[in-house]
């Protein structure tokens, strides 16, 4: 993160900058980068104008032809959203769910991690590195390699045989998607935020100390507010994981419709209706609606948690 | 059609107000233990405050990361070698099984070809675009637009692309799929379906992964550029080096730790890939990838053994990772 502040720069230089650019910016690497940005987003624009295309448009023309023969519905919509029944539930049912998933899944994590990283970054303690490097090493293990272990635990309540939890009965609620994703978002988080943390000027917290403060009120009073932009970062990051997971929620949800997220119902509608494509285009847009808007309303700090983690000088 | 509609919102109701409940109340009661650990903590003297920060801040996520992937982990290593019900020891059977069946053998092709594929293409045409928008005047919609798909879930993208690769199958008709309709402007007489031919299909939904992934590799990129010292640039100018000369011998050597991060992060992410194979293909007709087949296994065959045995494979893959990124970081952190 450092490395990213941008370096002090006389006013000669920022000049130098501007004049610089002029010579620069070839024409020819402008249209490229153009040229790339719109066949990035021919794919996206093509599924939302087919998606406000009536269902006997959309099977006999290609979504271009919408151009020269404008033909707009909002029927699409209106069925995916609305109709529906107890055993396949509207995707109105499914926004809910993946707002339940998401909001807890995205506050738990964040709160854990920062108490790990304030504790990583600040407390003297022996075998704080080893534990350090354990939890960045943590960060690339595949989701995979817990999934069985981890569903048994939650059904049965039992690690390697061994009833170490009564029976909870918890699957089926969204308390293991819950818990596996704060488990599963712990690594990363901790490992940001403790980046973060530790930049904390040292004087600052040792005059807190000085001033009596404990080692709670020292995270209650400085620490916190001081990391909220590291926290805000990484809380956009977490929200789209989470909301665009579809591992988790197959795997944890238990196969329980009433609990499922919006990307397992799409998956599973691609599965049932792949060519549907009047409920299913409409339906993607649905669930890309709140990520693109969370996306760019906050794209700056998405990008500065994303650098946090990459970026090194 | 009015009624139908009120007894929908009814059902509708009726499933939603309990979840509801659930989520205001795990929220709350999140909360309240946070709350109540706080006045505990510092209500306490000095001396319990010293044993008391350690159960509070530390102890949650170590008990968290503990159960929920050291100890899986294990868990899963020792279940690969054991049988589909994890009942008897077996050996290295299902390491066996997979280096031997043909079909699975596809799918460890399929994941390297997939690991090398989309690091290299997000990662170069990535650093394409940040070179050609470094200095470009309104280059902040152009990166916006490519930075977009990484808001889109892998579903919701699958989505998008399998409807550009739609096929119709009917020559007389017109056709819906924008892959096809380019494919015959270009003047071939009668595309394929394309999802459904081997091995082209593998490398359109790699396409998609590159979609994804660019615009991270973009933005990282980007980023690393802007820190390269002008007088550098400038020097260089002055010495008439070419554009390309430019971005080969001083761009990219001065950014060359970024990429190799960019690269092992996009490889890491592509690994463990999963939902785009499994909306587009399923992993039917020669596309599957181990992540994919490890679901199948464990999760539809039911069979824990060779499930493990897969997600151990899997991790194998990520290992070299793991040591290289802990010697950068004890490297850092020694140079500090």
């Amino acid at each position: 993160m450092t490395a990213l502040a941008p370096k002090p720069s006389g006013l000669q230089l920022t000049k130098g900058r501007k004049k610089m650019k002029d010579v620069f910016s070839s024409p020819w690497a402008s249209f490229a980068a153009i040229v790339i940005a719109i066949v990035w987003t021919v794919p996206t624009f093509g599924l939302l104008v087919t998606s406000f295309r009536p269902k006997s448009d959309i099977v006999t023309s290609g979504w271009w032809t919408f151009f020269s023969d404008p033909n707009v519905t909002s029927e699409n919509y209106q069925s995916v959203f609305l109709q529906g029944n107890a055993v396949t539930p509207p995707l109105s049912q499914y926004i809910f769910n993946s707002f339940a998933i998401t909001i807890p899944a995205a506050v738990f994590p964040l709160t854990i991690a920062v108490f790990a990283a304030y504790a990583l970054a600040w407390f003297e303690f022996k075998g704080r590195d080893f534990i350090f490097f354990t939890i960045f090493a943590l960060q690339v293990i595949p989701l995979q390699l817990t999934l069985i272990p981890l569903l048994q635990l939650f059904a049965r309540g039992q690690i390697a045989g061994v009833q170490v939890l009564p029976d909870m009965e918890i699957t089926g609620s969204y308390i293991p998607i819950w818990i596996a994703h704060t488990i599963f978002g712990l690594p990363l988080a901790i490992f940001l935020l403790h980046n973060f943390l530790r930049q904390i000027p040292r004087e600052l917290v040792e005059a807190a100390r000085v001033d009596g403060a404990g080692w709670f009120m020292l995270f209650r009073k400085i620490i916190f507010p001081l990391s909220l932009p590291a926290i805000a970062s990484f809380a956009i990051f977490q929200f789209l994981w989470v909301w665009n997971d579809l591992l988790v929620g197959l795997t944890f949800g238990g196969g329980v419709r009433e609990i499922a997220p919006l990307t397992v119902r799409l998956a599973e509608m691609v599965g049932t209706r792949g060519s549907g494509w009047e409920v299913l285009t409409a339906g993607a847009f649905v669930s890309m609606i709140v990520p693109l808007i969370v996306f760019f309303a906050l794209q700056k700090y998405f990008v500065r948690g994303l650098l946090a983690g990459s970026v090194k000088g | 059609m009015l009624s139908s509609f009120l007894t929908n919102r009814a059902t509708g109701w009726e499933i939603i107000a309990p979840n509801l409940t659930i989520t205001i109340f795990g929220l709350l009661t999140f909360a309240a233990v946070i709350f109540l650990m706080f006045v505990i903590g510092e209500r306490s003297n000095v001396k319990a405050q010293e044993w008391i920060k350690y159960l509070v801040f530390l102890a949650p996520a170590l008990v968290l990361l503990t159960i929920g992937l050291i100890y899986p982990a294990i868990r899963t290593l020792i279940l690969s070698f054991m049988d589909a019900r994890s009942e008897t020891f077996i050996g290295l059977d299902n390491y066996v099984w997979a280096f031997t069946r043909p079909e699975i053998l596809i799918v460890l092709r399929n994941t390297v070809i997939w690991t090398l594929a989309v690091p290299i293409f997000s990662t170069s045409i990535g650093l394409a675009i940040a070179y050609f928008t470094d200095r470009m005047k309104r280059g902040a919609w152009v990166k916006s637009l490519i930075f977009m798909p990484m808001a889109i879930s892998f579903v919701g993208a699958s989505i998008i692309w399998r409807f550009v690769y739609q096929y119709e199958p009917n020559l007389k008709k017109e056709d819906i799929g924008l892959m096809s309709a380019i494919a015959k402007a270009l003047g071939v007489e009668d595309p394929p379906n394309w999802l459904l031919e081997a091995p082209t299909n593998t490398f359109l939904l790699i396409a998609v992964m590159v979609w994804i992934q660019t615009g991270f590799a973009m933005v990282v990129l980007g980023a690393a550029m802007k820190n390269i010292p002008d007088e550098i640039v400038e020097a260089s100018m002055l010495d008439g080096a070419s554009q390309w000369r430019r971005f080969s011998q001083i761009t990219v050597p001065m950014i060359r730790a970024t990429i190799v991060v960019v690269v092992t992060t996009v490889l890491i992410g592509t690994l463990k890939v999963f939902d785009i194979v499994r909306t587009m293909t399923g992993g039917n007709f020669q596309t599957n990838v181990i992540a994919n087949e490890m679901f199948n296994q464990a999760f539809q065959q039911r069979n824990f053994g060779t499930g493990s045995a897969l997600a151990i494979l899997l991790f194998i893959g990520v290992i070299p990772i793991v040591i290289y990124n802990i010697r950068q970081l004890r490297r850092e952190r020694t140079e500090r």
